[in-house]
């Protein structure tokens, strides 16, 4: 070894085998230590890993079940799905996002709205979410797409289902639409333990039916184990459980009603309601101007929303059953009743109308809307012409209390209880609200304006059908709904929804005749609605209204044609019709459209006949133009 | 006329350590078959024409006595050097490391040529030196193999690197390097180990760090180890069968048919593959160090202890690093993975090894 002077090669030759040795033994050693890591990861732990691989190759793929469609009450189709190619981008995994939309535009078109939109989403989920670019792409863009593929890491062509909502803007209101589930909705989700249910679910149920009835629409989520490689892509499937389809829904609507009734709005904002007095089924439910539900599936576009959100028009509030406007003249069947009911007024009482009523202890006088009055006024002709000044005295008989318990069954001041959301309660006064609400007394003047549908007193155009609907039927409660029945997906079997009881009120029937007859006067010669009834085969039962939309000081005198539009005040109208034999009861409000008879009358009578007749109208006249007798 | 082509073709052949080798040759193309996804015979054929090549030049050194193998050291390392220093001057930069040298007709990797050259030339140096080995002469063999090896760091190839030390530090070893200075030298070698880290590139550090906790990045540094040791342990007892892991159908193991290709035969293989594989490996280098204890002179003897423990190590490191105990260095799986260079270099190290145990009359005489 080291200074070993001569050479010995025996002693030499041990040396190296000892060396040799001492190598080998330490080599069987590491092949030793290898076998044990070997046993150890491949018997010992064997299951451990075994499970590792498996959740590597094997992945559980939600399969979104089929939303159920939406029918009218004659089988036409409100909102259905139809499968499309979208394209979309995972951002997460897309370095510039904005270059490589650029990009993209080069292959196929990309509208700035498709951009805004995206944006929106994007500012709206989170990054590793895969977000539509384009919707409702051609065969033809599929394939340009496909062949430059390799140029968009991140993008993805997808089959998918979509909404459409085949009427547009027709019964946007009722039927609601769907949207990209947002973070509220995933928290209600979660909190409903519906979580599983919605895994690959990326549209829920915002508005309308479609929000309200989203349980029976959705469907039940099924999976499919597949497996796949270590890029994420499906080689095959392994285990499907199928999907249920959600429940197909058939609404009490009629679509061709509803255009009708649309229609007849013209260029006026408003709201009507048309029900079956028998049973509450919304016939027709308007909310003007609506807006097309199309727009919010794929997710709205800020230019879009912005103008919807933002237009003096609100053409997102439903006005059917969120306006509460004062109720008007209209309510003066209503207060009738109540003077019966209470004893305060018979049939025959009648009062010489000078054109205002004094209340004792006030200076001013209240004004009837005809100057110089009604002359002679009982209680049938107090409808008829809509007399101010009848009502006055008999609010004040009354005093508000008794009209608040009165109202209150017929279903003012409170949620009728419609299948979808959003309905506002409307108002109806009373001494202990006034108090609750300001801590401030009632005082008698107060009174005299709620007994003309004024002041305190609001109502949603649903409160008035739902009350109009109630003397149309000879006096039974009625709870409105949109949805009479559900068709499974699965056995096509029809679950009828049962109507909810009607309640009789404690109406007597021969004051609810009484009633019933001064309603019909009202669209006859002599009546505030004549041109309702004019030339009609049926009879209808009807009364007017005008809401103030400027509060007005009292004895001033209004001129409608010297106030600006907005200032104008809304037209109301009640009615049902055949008076005889009530098919439908309808509600109608048009927003500054002026006197209720000439502006919402010409509306019910087109809704009308064609509800009764099938007839649609021929040559439609501008509303409000032909200036009837006011109010 | 066959039995001569036979004689031919066998006489330099080392008939126990050829068995071993074809066998796990030929288990390798199996597992290159299954690795390259079943259904291409593209990587079998190829890996085929290599092996040719490669058994070829086996027969060819086998043929070479070894004192012509000895002549041959000095200037198979010398060249080396002057092509690792041209490396460093003209290389080629790939994957961020200079290791290739344009020659103009083709490309080579000078580092391949050192890992024979290496022991070659200090089993020569012992040899020349066998009258009186004195310090000085360790520290000149010590020189001799650090100047490679440093070149070989700084390209940066560590791993090739690290197995070239160990070739050359074999033969210091078996020629009688003190335990003294070995362990003084191993003692003084972990003291430097901060020093070392110190000079490490980031991503070497990683890769070490990644053995200690794989997880702390499952889909970065940490992927490989964890993907291949998923893929051995699921194999379990008996494995997956010939072509169906899913770990390496499913592209789950990366760079599966050449560096990580023991995660794909001990999937599919199971413990029964892995432990056959360790036998072949033990009787391979077990051959190899009969050989080297039967050789009749210090430089026969050296070389074939070196490029039998060096092969041990190839194997070692490799199976060490794809079941997760050693960190990731590019080491392929001899005789198993996919690739040229290294199967040719292992079998001209096996060639020196039968020209050894077949020449032993000649020189002795």
């Amino acid at each position: 070894m080291v200074g070993q002077a001569l050479r010995d090669p025996r002693r030499e030759l041990s040396v190296f085998r000892n060396r040799l040795t001492v190598a080998g033994v330490l080599a069987l050693v590491a092949f030793g230590l290898l076998v044990s890591r070997f046993v150890w990861l491949q018997v010992v732990q064997r299951e451990y890993y075994h499970t590792l691989a498996e959740a590597n190759r094997i992945s559980v793929v939600p399969v979104v079940p089929n939303r159920g469609i939406i029918l009218d009450r004659k089988g036409q189709v409100l909102a259905a799905n139809y499968s499309a190619y979208t394209l979309e981008i995972t951002p997460s995994k897309v370095g510039n996002v904005e270059k490589a939309i650029d990009e993209l535009a080069t292959v196929i078109e990309v509208a700035p709205r498709d951009r805004r939109r995206f944006k929106r989403l994007q500012e709206e989920s989170k990054n590793f979410e895969s977000l539509p670019i384009r919707t409702r792409l051609t065969e033809e863009e599929v394939a340009r797409f496909a062949v430059n593929r390799w140029r968009f890491p991140g993008f993805e062509i997808k089959a998918r289902l979509f909404r459409s909502y085949p009427h547009g803007e027709v019964a946007s209101h009722a039927i609601g639409y769907i949207g990209r589930i947002n973070e509220g909705d995933v928290r209600r989700i979660e909190a409903a333990g519906l979580a599983t249910n919605y895994k690959g679910t990326d549209h829920i149920g915002k508005l309308g039916i479609e929000g309200a009835y989203e349980k029976e629409l959705h469907g039940t989520t099924g999976s499919e184990q597949v497996e796949i490689d270590a890029g994420g892509r499906a080689i095959r499937a392994l285990s499907r459980s199928e999907p249920q389809s959600g429940n197909n829904l058939l609404v009490t609507l009629d679509i061709e009603l509803q255009k009708v009734a649309e229609e007849a709005f013209q260029e006026f904002r408003g709201a009507l309601v048309a029900l079956d007095p028998a049973t509450g089924d919304v016939l027709a439910l308007v909310s003007k101007p609506g807006f097309d539900p199309n727009l919010f599936v794929d997710g709205i576009d800020p230019v879009n929303w912005d103008a919807l959100n933002n237009s003096p028009d609100k053409p997102l509030n439903n006005r059917a059953l969120r306006g509460q406007y004062p109720p008007g003249s209209t309510i003066k069947p209503f207060m009738a009743l109540a003077a019966l009911h209470y004893g305060k007024r018979t049939p025959e009482y009648a009062i010489s109308d000078p054109g205002h009523w004094m209340l004792p202890g006030v200076s001013r006088p209240f004004r009837d809307w005809k100057p110089g009055g009604h002359g002679m006024v009982n209680l049938h002709r107090s409808v008829v012409v809509s007399c101010d000044t009848y009502y006055y005295g008999l609010a004040n008989d009354l005093g508000v209390d008794a009209i608040h318990r009165f109202m209150t069954p017929l279903g003012f001041g409170a949620r009728t209880g419609i299948d979808i959301d959003g309905e506002l309660p409307g108002l109806q006064p009373s001494t202990d609200w006034k108090w609750q609400r300001f801590k401030q007394k009632w005082y008698a003047g107060d009174t005299i304006s709620v007994g003309i549908g004024q002041g305190y007193w609001l109502s949603t155009p649903l409160q008035l059908a739902t009350a109009v609907a109630t003397l149309a039927n000879g006096g039974n409660a009625v709870h409105p709904r949109l949805v009479r029945g559900v068709q499974d997906a699965r056995t096509q079997e029809i679950r009828e929804l049962p109507i909810r009881a009607r309640e009789p009120l404690s109406i007597k029937p021969e004051h609810l005749e009484l009633v019933r007859a001064a309603m019909i006067d009202v669209t006859k010669p002599g009546g505030t609605a004549t041109r309702v009834g004019q030339g009609a085969p049926y009879l209808v039962a009807g009364k007017t209204g005008t809401a103030q939309v400027v509060g007005m000081k009292a004895g001033e005198k209004y001129d409608e044609k010297k106030v600006k539009e907005r200032h104008r005040d809304h037209a109301l109208f009640i009615a049902y019709a055949p008076a005889d034999n009530p098919k439908v009861a309808l509600a109608i409000l048009v927003e500054n459209g002026g006197h209720g008879g000439s502006t919402a009358g010409p509306i019910a009578r087109e809704v009308f006949d064609f509800a009764l007749l099938g007839k649609r109208p021929e040559r439609r006249q501008k509303l409000g133009e032909e200036d009837g007798p006011g109010d | 006329m066959i039995s001569r082509l036979f004689e031919i073709l066998s006489r330099r052949i080392d008939g126990p350590l050829m068995v071993a080798l074809v066998l796990t040759v030929s288990l390798g193309l199996t597992v290159v078959y299954s690795a390259s996804g079943g259904g291409s015979l593209d990587r079998v054929i190829g890996q085929g024409r290599n092996l040719a090549v490669a058994l070829a030049a086996l027969w060819v050194v086998a043929n070479i006595p070894p004192q012509a193998l000895m002549r041959l050291a000095v200037p198979a390392y010398v060249g080396g050097l002057v092509l690792l220093v041209g490396v460093a001057l003209f290389g080629e930069v790939r994957n961020g490391a200079r290791r290739w040298l344009n020659l103009g007709f083709t490309t080579i990797q000078p580092s391949e040529i050192m890992k024979i050259a290496v022991p070659l030339m200090l089993a020569w140096y012992f040899q020349r030196h066998e009258e009186g080995l004195k310090l000085r002469d360790y520290a000149l063999a010590a020189i001799l193999l650090a100047l490679p090896v440093g070149l070989i760091v700084r390209q940066p190839d560590l791993g090739t690197a690290l197995l070239i030390f160990a070739s050359g530090f074999f033969v210091i070893f078996l020629a009688g390097l003190s335990w003294k200075i070995i362990v003084s030298l191993g003692v003084t070698g972990l003291a430097l180990l901060p020093v070392l880290w110190g000079m490490l590139h980031d991503y070497q550090r990683r890769r070490v760090l990644t053995l200690i906790d794989p997880m702390e990045d499952p889909l970065g540094a940490g992927y490989h180890i964890i993907q291949s040791t998923i893929a051995i342990g699921s194999g379990g007892v008996l494995g997956k069968g010939w072509l169906n892991g899913t770990q390496a159908q499913l592209d789950f193991v990366p760079e599966r048919s050449t560096d990580f290709i023991l995660a794909v035969y001990g999937e599919e293989f199971g413990l029964a593959g892995t432990l056959v594989l360790i036998l072949l490996y033990v009787l391979i280098v077990g051959r190899g160090l009969m050989i080297a204890a039967n050789a009749s002179t210090t430089f026969a003897r050296l070389t074939a202890g070196a490029v039998s423990l060096t092969f041990f190590t190839y194997a070692f490191v490799n199976m060490g690093m794809v079941s997760g105990i050693l960190p990731v260095v590019g080491v392929p799986l001899p005789l198993m993975s996919y690739g040229g260079t290294a199967l040719l270099s292992m079998l001209v190290g096996f060639g020196v090894l039968m020209s050894i145990s077949t020449h032993k009359q000649l020189v002795s005489s």
